[in-house]
């Protein structure tokens, strides 16, 4: 069929022109930030930046590929975090990388208990009963002092970042070790929503019966869902604590935090990958850029306080905006200017 | 008519929530290569019976409370969705249900997925149903939410042929279209129904159009199975005449 094979080869160049794209981000960021970057750069935007894009791709998985809402995610990140913390302390002879996968896997099968409610709920109910696995696990850490090697209030601080002798301890390490964790897993992420099991994602959140009709087997979709979208926060949660904070405390996964990470994906585009890194990057850099705003404007007047609420004010302002505008986010907004460039070529 | 057919329904009887009684005893065969039609106005339980042949009821808080459905040896009410798609009995749900947000192509390979088709065998169903609908090929890029009512109908129909079905079930395949478009699907199916000896089970309040393709049709009413006959009786008889196809002064019979 000559009709069918012309539009097929259109769509082999189309990922080259992304893969082109992909590649010079790479070398970007392992080739020529750390060259250039300074300290400020890794701590106060890279690192938490990558933290929260591989927690917003995570829960992107679950909410804009599988349609589930979930309003857990920082407990997932608690349980990662905490989970990697008590492996590294309690079996030291386990190398990192190890360590880090297994945290996810706690994260993970406690996804799947969170999303057995999802079998029988929808929407808004199942968004409650995901708030609950939110205050659930912040409960238990605070409960169970063992689980935070008795420390007062459950304050842990991070292991050495040291994989085969290299250490990544200081800023510009902490941050090639996130990116390095961060692309792993974005590419894993991008060849899940890919193949048919992403794809039965999708048939699960556009429509549930007709799923079901043509033989998807829903249940398993959706837990499957819970699972991994769960796996991946729970190493952004790890990534968050061992190499951005380096100390945290269960208070730091609260429902604030959780939050955030549902906005960065609102804003970023729901069901797109690249929306959780644009939404992410929104997020760290609005703070920094309105008390730079802030300070050359109002001068001394403009404290911490007032900071915070404009922030939220500009928050708020920005999802309503995108609901209502564009509610495929900047991910959309990117390929409509993409789009724009290449036509005036 | 074979001597066991395909798919069986005795005695029916299903309930909403426990409470609404939506089915009070439907009897009907399906045998291999026919197809059958299940007419009767809104209300009387045609979607339920389909659903509940496709064992989508639990997923609506509905139940089969008392009666069995048997599609080729299989208990209907003990059988996942996913394993009767495997086995062959594929439904299409009333008002077309396309996944909107992904392309005409995409919603097809999504058909072959609950059947565990490799790539080839994938490709090589698109192929085939593209010669079915040869309409879909120019559409095949656009996303199913954005193509019109009978081309996302031939997409959802498309997607159920995907999973390579003997038993193809269709709720109101002619919902909400245009005639033409009604008709083109219709001799579709019928065309596919005579070359690929494709079975079909077909909800329709159009009973002009079903009556002209189906071989034998069964009449439900107020979730009873009340009249069974061959397309042809039916057609000839003054009662169904008058109140499903609207001809002649109706006779007096028990009138919802």
């Amino acid at each position: 069929m000559a009709a069918t094979s012309a539009p097929l080869a259109k769509t082999v160049l189309r990922p080259s022109a992304n893969a082109v794209g992909i590649a010079l981000l790479l070398v970007l960021a392992y080739g020529i930030v750390p060259l250039v970057g300074t300290s400020y750069l890794y701590e106060a935007i890279l690192t938490p930046f990558l933290a929260l894009s591989l927690a917003a791709l995570g829960l992107n998985l679950l909410t804009g590929y599988a349609g589930q809402l979930s309003l857990g995610s920082s407990a997932f990140m608690a349980l990662g975090a905490y989970a990697a913390f008590n492996l590294s302390l309690r079996l030291p002879f386990l190398p990192l990388p190890v360590t880090i996968v297994l945290a996810g896997l706690v994260a993970a099968t406690a996804g799947l208990a969170a999303g057995l409610p999802a079998l029988r709920l929808r929407g808004f109910y199942l968004a409650v009963s995901t708030l609950a696995v939110q205050f659930f696990v912040g409960w238990v850490l605070n409960r169970f002092a063992w689980i935070s090697n008795d420390s007062p209030s459950g304050v842990i601080s991070a292991p050495p970042l040291v994989i085969a002798g290299l250490s990544f301890e200081d800023a510009r390490g902490r941050y090639l070790f996130s990116l390095t964790v961060v692309a792993l897993l974005t590419f894993l992420a991008w060849r899940l929503v890919t193949s048919p099991t992403g794809r039965s994602f999708v048939a699960v959140r556009d429509n549930e019966t007709a799923a079901r009709v043509i033989g998807v087997k829903v249940a398993r979709t959706k837990l499957l869902a819970f699972a991994l979208s769960s796996f991946v926060v729970g190493v952004a949660g790890v990534l968050w604590a061992f190499a951005y904070l380096r100390t945290v405390e269960p208070a730091g996964f609260n429902l604030d935090r959780s939050f955030q990470i549902l906005f960065i994906v609102i804003i970023g585009g729901l069901g797109t990958l690249r929306g959780a890194f644009l939404g992410a990057g929104l997020i760290v850099v609005l703070p920094l850029l309105l008390s730079r705003f802030g300070a050359a404007v109002l001068g001394d007047g403009f404290d911490s306080g007032t900071l915070e609420m404009c922030q939220r004010i500009a928050l708020g302002t920005l999802i309503v905006a995108f609901l209502i505008r564009e509610p495929a986010g900047l991910a959309a907004l990117l390929d409509r200017a993409v789009r724009c460039l290449r036509r005036a070529d | 008519m074979t001597a066991t057919p395909l798919l069986r329904v005795e005695g029916l009887e299903a309930r909403y929530g426990g409470a609404v009684r939506a089915l009070v005893g439907v009897d009907l065969t399906v045998g291999a290569g026919e197809i059958v039609a299940l007419v009767g106005s809104n209300g009387a339980g045609k979607t339920t019976v389909l659903k509940a042949v496709s064992n989508l009821l639990p997923a609506e808080r509905g139940q089969v409370t008392a009666g069995r459905i048997v599609y080729d040896g299989l208990d209907v009410a003990r059988t996942p969705t996913d394993a009767l798609v495997r086995a062959g009995l594929v439904g299409v749900l009333e008002g077309r249900h396309c996944f909107r947000a992904l392309s005409v192509e995409e919603n097809l390979v999504t058909g072959g997925l609950g059947r565990g088709s490799g790539r080839a065998a994938i490709r090589a169903d698109l192929d085939r149903i593209f010669s079915v609908f040869p309409r879909l090929v120019e559409k095949r890029r656009a996303l199913a939410g954005l193509i019109s009512g009978g081309e996302q109908q031939m997409v959802a129909i498309g997607r159920a042929l995907m999973g390579r079905p003997r038993l193809l079930v269709l709720d109101e395949p002619s919902m909400g279209l245009a005639p033409k478009i009604v008709a083109e699907i219709f001799s579709t199916l019928a065309r596919l129904n005579r070359d690929e000896r494709l079975t079909l089970l077909l909800a329709e309040q159009n009973v002009t159009v079903a009556l002209r393709h189906a071989d034998r049709a069964v009449v439900l009413e107020n979730g009873r199975s009340v009249l069974e006959g061959t397309a042809a009786e039916l057609r000839a008889r003054d009662d169904v005449r008058a109140f499903y196809l609207g001809l002649g002064a109706a006779p007096a019979l028990t009138a919802a």
